[in-house]
């Protein structure tokens, strides 16, 4: 057997990322109060770009302006972008509001498999069990900001709808 | 609190810088107390939805606050940041309205203030122009979550006022003790003219209140209530009541106040 030769290191750099394969790594980031759902899908990645020094930008989207995951998001983007090796800055803007109307078809169908109603004006919620319309709410306000109590009177199960905002 | 979102303050002439920074501040410090008086209910609101609903609310005006405090901050530009100006100041140096001077109170009385709070706020915000962009792309926002405490807390004025005797009583006693500091998130700003020039603000204060009354008059009055008289906000006789510019504060907000620094007081300087 024969010594093994490390393999040389390339020395030159990395080619630059597209925003495409930085969408490709934040699809990996969860809010953690809705795990079933990436950041992405969620619509909240308002801006992702490569700077012309070469640095990575992220632009976010705060779904409710006191969403106390704010912090661990940003952690997360950081976390997945470093593989990628250069400075990325993540911030926050609300120089476009987040609508729950810019979450994905994927998204909504990821919130509906996991039991959440995508959002929807109340009279069109449907229950993500079951798909009655036979659905009431029964709190606009639910355990995190962004979420409501509804009640399934066909399948008899409560569940959370996303709030329309 | 680490700061959540950049904003960029245009160049302000000092008159006017001065004029945002007293605006940021009243909204910042109503929506801080408020949701500080809110989050007293947490755990032991009337029932559990309502509880979680009240909790809810709270953090949003605290969330609120939070990102006014940021633009204040970045206004200033004095090295204080989003946490040193929501805690490290002296009871005094507090500019909420004195609506929200009272004391949590029992159900109604929150109710009561809340409500009043909510449709004055929801006027003041509506006066909010484009003259300060990270302001107006805030107060968009602000905006779509308010919706829902305006509908909330609508919600429970009628059922209060269409309640059995007791809540009807109580709803009405609160309101009569709120009466006389109803409209006071509408004192006027001493740097008003200065931002109605810039587009900070597309009408008064006192056209603000007015929209308020109109909102208030509608819901009130079906139900039977009476909406709170007229009172004078400045001048010498607002002054001597509610402190010039909002400055005069009671011993529930002392109380309050103890609560709310008690945690940054412990290990000051400290990173939560």
């Amino acid at each position: 057997m024969t010594a093994s030769v490390p393999l040389p290191r390339p020395s030159a750099p990395l080619p630059s990322p597209t925003p495409a394969d930085i969408l490709g790594l934040l699809g990996s980031v969860h809010d953690p109060e809705i795990p079933a759902i990436s950041i992405v899908d969620l619509g909240i990645v308002e801006r992702a770009e490569v700077t012309a020094d070469g640095r990575i930008e992220v632009e976010l989207l705060p779904t409710f302006v006191g969403c106390p995951a704010l912090d661990v998001i940003r952690g997360s983007v950081e976390a997945a972008l470093a593989p990628l090796g250069r400075d990325a800055s993540v911030a926050f803007t609300w120089c476009v509001p987040w609508t729950s109307d810019r979450i994905t078809e994927a998204g909504r169908s990821a919130l509906a498999a996991v039991g959440f109603a995508p959002p929807a004006e109340p009279g069109e919620v449907r229950c993500p069990y079951c798909r009655s319309e036979r659905v009431v709410m029964d709190s606009a306000f639910g355990p995190t900001q962004c979420r409501s109590l509804f009640y399934c009177r066909s399948c008899r199960q409560p569940f959370e709808a996303f709030k329309p905002i | 609190m680490t700061p959540a979102v950049s904003a960029a303050p245009a160049a302000l002439a000092p008159g006017l810088r001065a004029a945002l920074a007293d605006l940021l501040l009243s909204m910042a410090d109503d929506e801080f107390v408020s949701g500080f008086t809110d989050s007293e209910w947490t755990g032991i609101a009337p029932i559990l939805e309502e509880d979680v609903a009240m909790s809810s609310i709270a953090q949003d005006e605290l969330g609120h606050a939070r990102a006014l405090y940021e633009l204040l901050a970045a206004v200033l530009d004095d090295d204080r940041d989003a946490d040193a100006l929501a805690f490290d100041r002296e009871p005094d140096a507090y500019r909420h309205a004195a609506l929200l001077d009272h004391a949590r109170g029992d159900w109604a009385d929150t109710i009561a203030r809340r409500f009043l709070y909510e449709l004055a706020d929801e006027a003041r915000l509506a006066s909010i122009g484009s003259g300060y962009p990270s302001l107006a792309e805030l107060v968009a926002k602000l905006r779509r979550e308010e919706r829902y405490h305006r509908m909330h807390l609508v919600a429970w004025i009628r059922r209060l006022a269409e309640g059995t005797g007791d809540a009807r009583a109580r709803l009405e006693r609160a309101l009569a003790a709120l009466a006389s500091d109803a409209a006071t998130v509408f004192t006027p700003l001493a740097g008003e003219a200065a931002l109605l020039e810039a587009g900070v603000l597309t009408r008064s204060m006192s056209a603000a209140e007015a929209a308020w009354r109109a909102d208030l008059t509608a819901i009130l009055v079906p139900l039977g209530l009476a909406v709170p008289p007229h009172v004078e906000l400045a001048g010498p006789r607002g002054a001597a009541r509610f402190g010039a510019g909002r400055t005069l504060h009671g011993d529930a907000f002392r109380w309050l106040w103890g609560e709310f620094t008690s945690v940054r007081h412990s290990d000051p300087g400290a990173t939560w």
